[in-house]
């Protein structure tokens, strides 16, 4: 029997009154409960460093191997101050929208410079070797 | 010493590369597990030094501690580039120990404990992006570009505004589309070679010392 896989979007209101680090705190708990988060505005390129850093220091062979994770970028700004500000190297780096889920639940099939195509993964959990 | 000697010594030009240019820089060799880091390591200084950097493998992770070979000269149409080049290992996402035993054979306890050295090894590769002057994020020209952890660690480099070349790994395969990646990065230098057979390194050594000087 497949077992029940929440997804949550998050939206831009929320993530933006948290700091990067609670944005990582948050992102990294809420998949460890096995959540998919489909987040409205993404990570910065450090955060996405930080939120990688943390899940290593979080993976627990027996219960949580990592997390999947796919984004993208919006690299055109529209307005005239996004491009001045891009050209002076000053350009946000974060991305436009992000999917983040458990690497054991959420996979990706395709993603281009505009669009992510992922699977949720049913079924049971892969059993763990118990030592 | 007259002007004319300075000029010929060398001199001169050694105090304008300190003007303006780096003598001496700290390059890392980044990209996803299986991407031929450690193999481009160990051509860069089997070519300059006559040495290697360590041991490369097909099972994933086989680097999990950052190596570093200080001094090597890089030499290319008669330019020169001093550099401490520093292999680290594949930076992931997700570390599953079954895929150790179930792909490659290995015991549990042998998966598990690369495994857990893989995750401190990622971690390790992650804090020295501040401590590096530049990189060459290896991908392999045979997969997709746009991997999280490719875009990731770009992202990080343009932030940090640290000069990147990226080096299109394994063009010897069958399936090999640098221009794949050329498309995915035109804002930086994209150089398609292999570091198993050496192909085109002459053009990457070329493009180190343009971009890292």
């Amino acid at each position: 029997m497949p077992e029940n896989v929440s997804i949550s979007l998050v939206s831009k209101k929320k993530l933006s009154a948290m700091s990067s680090k609670e944005k990582v705190s948050y992102i990294l708990d809420e998949v460890k409960q096995d959540k998919i988060l489909v987040l409205e505005v993404g990570l910065d390129a450090r955060e996405e460093a930080s939120l990688i850093e943390r899940t290593m220091v979080e993976i627990d062979p027996d219960a949580f191997i990592g997390i999947e994770m796919e984004s993208y970028k919006d690299d055109a700004p529209r307005d005239i101050f996004g491009r001045f500000k891009k050209a002076a190297g000053q350009g946000s780096s974060r991305a436009s929208m992000t999917v983040v889920g458990p690497a054991d639940r959420l996979k990706t099939i395709r993603k281009d410079g505009s669009s992510i195509q992922a699977m949720i993964l049913g079924g049971e959990r892969k059993k763990r070797v118990s030592r | 010493m007259g002007l004319v000697a300075v000029l010929k010594s060398g001199t001169f030009a050694k105090w304008l590369r300190r003007m303006f240019g780096k003598e001496h820089a700290k390059i890392g060799i980044y990209g996803p597990p299986n991407a031929g880091k450690t193999t481009l390591a160990n051509r860069v200084v089997r070519d300059f030094a006559g040495d290697v950097m360590g041991p490369a493998s097909p099972v994933p992770h086989e680097t999990r501690r950052v190596r570093k070979k200080a001094n090597v000269e890089v030499k290319a149409n008669g330019s020169s580039l001093t550099l401490d080049v520093v292999d680290t290992p594949g930076i992931a996402t997700k570390i599953d120990f079954h895929e150790f035993m179930e792909v490659y054979g290995m015991d549990e306890d042998e998966a598990r404990r690369r495994a857990k050295e893989a995750t401190e090894g990622v971690i390790e590769a992650i804090r020295w992006l501040e401590d590096v002057d530049g990189v060459i994020l290896v991908m392999d020209a045979n997969e997709d570009p746009f991997t999280q952890v490719n875009v990731t660690i770009l992202g990080n480099l343009e932030a940090r505004k640290k000069p990147v070349i990226i080096a299109a790994n394994k063009i010897d395969m069958p399936n090999a589309s640098p221009a794949a990646l050329k498309n995915a990065f035109p804002q930086h230098p994209v150089v398609p070679m292999s570091a198993l057979t050496g192909y085109n390194m002459d053009a990457l050594y070329e493009t180190m010392i343009k971009t890292f000087r």
